[in-house]
């Protein structure tokens, strides 16, 4: 090839993806990033929402290690295809509800149709074989290459060395010598390298960058599935999983209440498409009906959300009943005490 | 006079990477030069959106918060930083 070869990264923000980059830019291989939202990503959101953390710095992790590589990346909107990965996953899930084995192969896969569409020659990702225990290991590497169609043009700059070569490497686009054989889960030859390369400000190593691995989370979109007639989703619905107290006192019906102003401010932007209860009296959280409820329901989610305002220890509290439909109920509810809130309430 | 179309983006109540993604595809359809303006609520768009407009070869022009609103307004490049 006379031509500079060009792959892309999927830069997920963490270290890996960035040394994985940055190996190929050493060759002179030309590489772009590419970054998938699922809707279930970390990063980012529940800053944007809470109040409190609006004073910290943000920033969009993957968008940083692009600016420090200096290559263009692209962040791809795959939402809507993703259901199926997370619905239907050929692999099962991993601890918690996180597919990450066919999330790994989906993702490849569309990084393999962008290549195919943008006239790019490989893909690189930031895999070390035995890293992950689901989907990182040595019998997982030619599943994802097999399942997402890359095949080998999937190249893994920091473990190449301990799999069989791939496109770039036979094709002579890249120097195998000048790849690497990481593997197991020490962090520690990452750490070298990245010192090696001058990176200093790096994400954290943790693991974390999908809700889906998170217990919390993944309980309480089992439970959204559980109350509803399928197993469908809209972003809304997943979004709302990551903000306030989810309580469910009944089968048919759960209350979403507000923790701080971030999330009640956050909340405010549903209230045309939920029941949604204020409190008129007090200081206190916006809180969201979902569900069908009846009026005996309404007096308890009132008694729930009233509880978590500034009139918990007052003997009646005023209460907005907002309905959909605009019409407007106010109760007067004696707020519940801490103690009468069953714990298997909380989602 | 040269006129520069300013296209407009409502990017409200989304939360981040999702403005970013809306101002990538926004800006694939208009030619250098162009003008995007775009309204976001998400505080993290400030960082975000010029980041991806540094990297990718385009211009921030300026930025403005008012109450709960931010608007960015966004020199569309030719894609070749």
């Amino acid at each position: 090839m006379s031509k500079q070869p060009k792959a892309v990264a999927l830069i997920s923000g963490g270290l890996d993806s960035l040394l994985a980059a940055r190996v190929l830019q050493e060759q002179g291989v030309h590489v772009e990033g590419i970054n998938f939202f699922t809707g279930f990503c970390v990063e980012g959101h529940t800053h944007a929402i809470r109040k409190q953390d609006q004073a910290k710095p943000k920033r969009n992790n993957a968008l940083w290690v692009a600016e420090q590589l200096g290559i263009k990346l692209h962040i791809i909107d795959v939402i809507e295809e993703y259901k199926d990965v997370l619905l239907n996953p050929k692999h099962g899930y991993g601890q918690n509800m996180n597919p990450c084995l066919d999330c790994k192969g989906f993702m490849v896969r569309k990084a393999d149709e962008w290549i195919a569409a943008n006239g790019f020659d490989f893909i690189v990702t930031g895999e070390v074989i035995g890293q992950r225990p689901m989907s990182q290991r040595k019998e997982t590497m030619p599943v994802i290459q097999r399942e997402s169609r890359a095949g080998d043009r999937l190249l893994r700059p920091l473990c190449a060395k301990n799999l069989p070569p791939t496109l770039p490497e036979r094709e002579g686009w890249v120097d195998r010598e000048r790849l690497y054989d990481f593997s197991g889960r020490s962090r520690k030859p990452q750490m070298a390298l990245a010192a090696q390369f001058g990176f200093t400000d790096y994400a954290q190593p943790a693991g974390g960058c999908c809700f889906l691995t998170d217990k919390n989370y993944s309980d309480k979109l089992v439970d959204m599935w559980q109350h509803r007639s399928s197993r469908d989703y809209q972003l809304d619905d997943i979004m709302l999983l990551k903000v306030g107290r989810h309580l469910r006192p009944a089968p048919n019906y759960k209350v979403i209440i507000g923790r701080e102003e971030g999330e009640n401010n956050f909340l405010e932007g549903y209230r045309n498409q939920f029941i949604h209860l204020r409190i008129a009296s007090h200081k206190g959280p916006l809180a969201l009906i979902d569900g069908e409820t009846s009026e005996a329901d309404l007096e308890t989610a009132a008694r729930v959300a009233a509880r978590f305002s500034q009139g918990r220890d007052a003997g009646a509290v005023e209460v907005e009943v907002n309905y959909t439909d605009g019409r407007q109920q106010t109760l007067q509810v004696a707020p519940m005490a801490l103690d009468a809130i069953p714990q298997e309430w909380y989602l | 006079m040269v006129f520069v179309s300013t296209h407009q983006l409502d990017a409200r109540r989304l939360l981040c990477p999702m403005p970013v993604i809306r101002v990538q595809d926004a800006l694939a359809a208009l030619a250098p030069g162009e003008i995007l303006e775009v309204t976001c609520t998400d505080p993290g768009a400030l960082n975000d959106i010029p980041a991806w407009c540094r990297i990718n070869g385009h211009r921030v022009l300026d930025t403005a918060q008012q109450d709960n609103e931010i608007v960015i307004r966004i020199e569309a490049g030719d894609g070749d930083d």
